[in-house]
């Protein structure tokens, strides 16, 4: 089926229903209780999901199959986002041309960056991408050529003003909203069950269209001859050399293929909410899509998705919890007991959450290996093998 | 069993599946399209309390101003509900808020951090939008921050209530429809500052200036230069600074062998305190440039900062939208109830997010709605008094504040922590008001979502 074996295609529909019913399945606590707190299916945060998955899946291509570990793909993600936003301003507010060429510019960016970096391997490839990476920050927040480009620290934002010339002038007063032919990315469709509340949002389907491409991609190069040589570049590089293969091609293009996956998820940030802020390619940036990779699994297919949606939901629901709503949580216990709670609790949710992001990361690294996927599948493996020995 | 075997035994033919696909998208985006707009605004409050979001920094550089922006947000609150002594509400020249909520809606708020970066504030914003319906938003410590966030309170259709930004970009180049400053801007900095520096330093005197790399340094460093140019001084050189930056040394080096007199910081927050430091480390002050004594000028000063840089703030010159120790009615009421509240007196970040708070609930009530185009009318044109900063006016063509400046200076004796600056001039509002248009930018029209 579409060239993919029984087993990839069951994985690809499991995670196109994941992606049609999140709406649902992020938003299981009813809105008037306290634990609505928790709930994550509100459009902004969903599209997150969605696109730092495919920033993540395709940040697994290369480190996944070929363990080359870059630093430096936050560039590309800032790269693709500040291209998208020179679309919406000059080409048109349809978001088409935007994503197309947001992951262009990236591939040519990557290209250059990959073709110097792959000169090394190792730690002193990692380090090659890092500075990179950096430098472009530093370009695009501070150097005054390039600043006219990006707009430096104050970020890059569409205006009223803007050229636009395949679009007619705006008439509403207001900047017109990214749309893809009119449907308008922050529309959403709202269904209220009881006290449930559901938001389907035209973005956040934009989003998961594109994601399901890029995911069948990923999946197609993983199974491919391509595929297997990148993972032959992984166990041994050197004997590949020996027998007369030149691993470079293989691994530039893998660093190509996926440094345009970060072009395009930051083309659909942009696509999103129309703004690019210089701290997208900060190196903080590029190390995140790192925990993404290993918190989800290193190598499989599905990993990334899982990771980057667990980090992007520490960081954006652990965060928003303050202190006086612990105290309302906790105002059942006596007092004293209540305020200890909350000094215990409070250090690890609000500006904190970092803190419970690296625990979370700690355990997974010394006690999963293998990430997520990895922990469930070796669960899996556990729970059928008992069932097959009391058979 | 073979994988051949495995995929021809699936009940799904690439037909089948594409039917499916299609019936799907259709069935999703049929919906979609309507796109049922049944509120009449967005966020339109239905029960019987309405949320606001402070988006403010907790993290970063200007984390100081954001805590202190908190706390006042909080107070503005428990006032509005009727809690407290009811601070400015007193005083306020308008009487329409009761203390009893927002026509009568209990006031509810989220928090969020906007870490100084436009990204984050972006996004903490708009989740405070979409998932806890918050239908104002307000706070910000930085320009970069207030112009990302207008820009987003434009584009989803709810009322942005900038907290400290003194960009001229906020309300000139950038101004929006749904966007709203209380805050004073670089141009009256520089316009009240310059007269007080030429007759305390002279007119010839050569400046230098350190320039935080965002909006709001640009266009500080603007508008001091060009005012203090326009009365004679010189300019040796401009350097941009990274937000980011925490030792300064190496910019601070070379001032002195530029051939400047004076040392101009547009810088705010944590970045003052440490270039202040540095400079005064570094011997700027006793020096001796041109045969004039070396001095050093902070265009916007806030008594944290004085807080943060301790004794290297005595003598210096500054601006600031508002100071603790004004003896007007409504400046002492909010102190009173601050200090009761928290044991400190409140900044002037703190307090103008108090009265955004207070002008938004009052624009509320007189405008019979939260509807965002409603209360943006109420706001345009509103003149007020009692809220500390004497008469002042909303005005409707760029939605900034107007009202007079004070021109401070670092206290030589201070009598105790809190008593850090002292102010040198209350500029009036006629020599800081400028024309609408000179900034460029349009307004756009407001959007309810």
């Amino acid at each position: 089926m579409f060239g993919l074996s029984r087993g990839d295609l069951l994985l690809w529909l499991f995670v196109l229903l994941l992606v049609l019913a999140a709406p649902i399945l992020l938003n299981p606590f009813p809105e008037s209780s306290a634990l609505a707190q928790f709930n994550g299916g509100y459009p902004d945060l969903m599209q997150r999901f969605l696109i730092f998955g495919i920033f993540a899946i395709g940040f697994n291509i290369l480190f996944g199959l070929t363990g080359y570990l870059s630093f430096g793909h936050a560039a590309f993600l800032g790269a693709g986002s500040y291209a998208a936003v020179w679309m919406l301003k000059l080409l048109t507010i349809n978001v088409i041309p935007a994503i197309i060429v947001s992951t262009l510019v990236a591939g040519i960016l990557s290209l250059i960056i990959g073709y110097i970096s792959l000169r090394r391997s190792g730690i002193y490839f990692s380090i090659l991408t890092l500075a990179f990476a950096q430098m472009s920050f530093a370009a695009a927040a501070s150097v005054g050529f390039v600043t006219q480009f990006t707009g430096g620290e104050t970020g890059l934002q569409t205006a009223l003003n803007d050229p636009r010339i395949l679009d007619t002038a705006s008439t509403t007063g207001n900047i017109p909203a990214p749309s893809l032919f009119g449907l308008e990315m922050r529309d959403s469709f709202q269904w209220s069950v009881g006290d449930w509340l559901w938001t389907f949002n035209a973005g956040y389907y934009v989003c998961g269209f594109v994601m399901m491409v890029a995911f069948y991609i990923a999946i197609r190069i993983t199974r491919s001859p391509f595929g297997m040589m990148l993972k032959a570049v992984k166990s041994n590089n050197e004997r590949l050399s020996y027998t007369g293969i030149n691993p470079k091609p293989y691994t530039l293009a893998a660093f190509v293929i996926s440094g345009m996956y970060a072009g395009l998820a930051g083309g659909l940030m942009v696509a999103m909410d129309p703004l690019a802020g210089v701290e997208r390619m900060q190196w903080t940036a590029s190390g995140e899509v790192v925990l993404m990779t290993i918190l989800g699994g290193v190598g499989t297919l599905i990993g990334p998705i899982f990771g980057a949606g667990l980090i992007k939901y520490f960081e954006n629901i652990f965060s928003k919890i303050n202190e006086s709503l612990l105290h309302q949580w906790f105002a059942f216990l006596p007092d004293g007991v209540e305020d200890f709670f909350v000094a215990v609790i409070y250090p690890f949710v609000g500006k904190g959450w970092h803190l419970t992001l690296g625990l979370s990361f700690m355990l997974v690294v010394i006690f999963l290996p293998g990430g997520m996927v990895g922990g469930l599948t070796s669960l899996y493996r556990r729970i059928f093998k008992k069932s097959k020995q009391a058979n | 069993m073979s994988s051949e075997k495995k995929r021809s035994q699936l009940p799904l033919t690439r037909r089948s599946v594409l039917k499916a696909g299609a019936a799907g998208i259709a069935a999703g985006t049929a919906p979609m399209i309507i796109s049922t707009k049944a509120h009449a605004y967005l966020n339109e409050p239905k029960g019987s309390s309405v949320t606001l979001g402070f988006n403010v920094p907790q993290s970063g550089p200007y984390a100081d101003e954001g805590a202190d922006e908190l706390r006042a947000y909080e107070l503005a609150v428990e006032h509005l509900n009727g809690g407290g002594d009811g601070g400015m509400m007193g005083t306020f020249s308008s009487d329409a808020l009761q203390g009893n909520g927002i026509l009568g809606k209990k006031v509810e708020y989220v928090t969020g951090d906007t870490q100084t970066k436009p990204d984050a504030a972006r996004a903490s914003a708009r989740s405070m939008i979409e998932k806890d319906g918050a239908i104002m938003i307000t706070g910000g410590s930085s320009s970069g921050v207030a112009v990302a966030v207008q820009g987003l309170c434009q584009e989803a259709g709810v009322i942005f209530m900038a907290g400290l930004t003194h960009s001229n970009d906020t309300t000139g180049k950038d101004k929006k429809a749904n966007g709203f400053r209380h805050f004073f801007n670089s141009y009256m900095s520089g316009a009240a500052l310059a007269p007080i520096l030429a007759a305390n330093y002279g007119e010839d005197r050569v400046a230098y200036h350190l320039t935080a790399d965002y909006n709001w340094g640009y266009t500080t460093e603007e508008a001091v230069r060009t005012s203090t140019e326009a009365l004679g001084w010189k300019t040796a050189a401009a350097v941009k600074t990274p937000l980011a930056q925490t030792d300064f040394s190496s910019y601070i080096a070379p001032v002195q062998a530029s051939g400047a007199d004076v040392l101009i910081l547009n810088h705010y927050g944590a970045n003052m305190v440490n270039s202040l430091t540095s400079a005064v480390q570094f011997g700027l002050r006793n020096a001796q440039s041109n045969g004039k004594n070396f001095e050093i000028v902070v265009p916007l000063y806030s008594r944290l900062m004085a807080k943060g840089a301790g004794e290297n703030v005595k003598g210096i010159f500054g601006s600031t939208n508002w100071h603790w120790s004004l003896e007007d009615e409504g400046s002492k009421a909010f102190v009173k109830s601050f200090g009761t509240k928290y044991g400190f007196p409140p900044s002037q970040a703190a307090h103008t997010c108090y009265v955004q708070t207070l002008l938004y609930a009052d624009a509320c009530e007189r405008a019979g709605t939260h509807d965002p185009c409603g209360v943006g009318e109420a706001l345009e044109g509103f003149e007020f008094d009692g809220l500390g900063n004497g008469p002042t006016l909303y005005r409707a063509e760029d939605h900034q504040c107007f009202k007079d400046v004070l021109v401070v200076k670092g206290k030589e004796n201070p009598e105790n922590e809190f008593d850090l600056l002292e102010i040198v001039e209350v500029t009036p509002v006629s020599q800081v008001t400028y024309d609408a248009s000179i900034f460029g930018g349009e307004l756009g029209t407001c959007n309810a979502g």
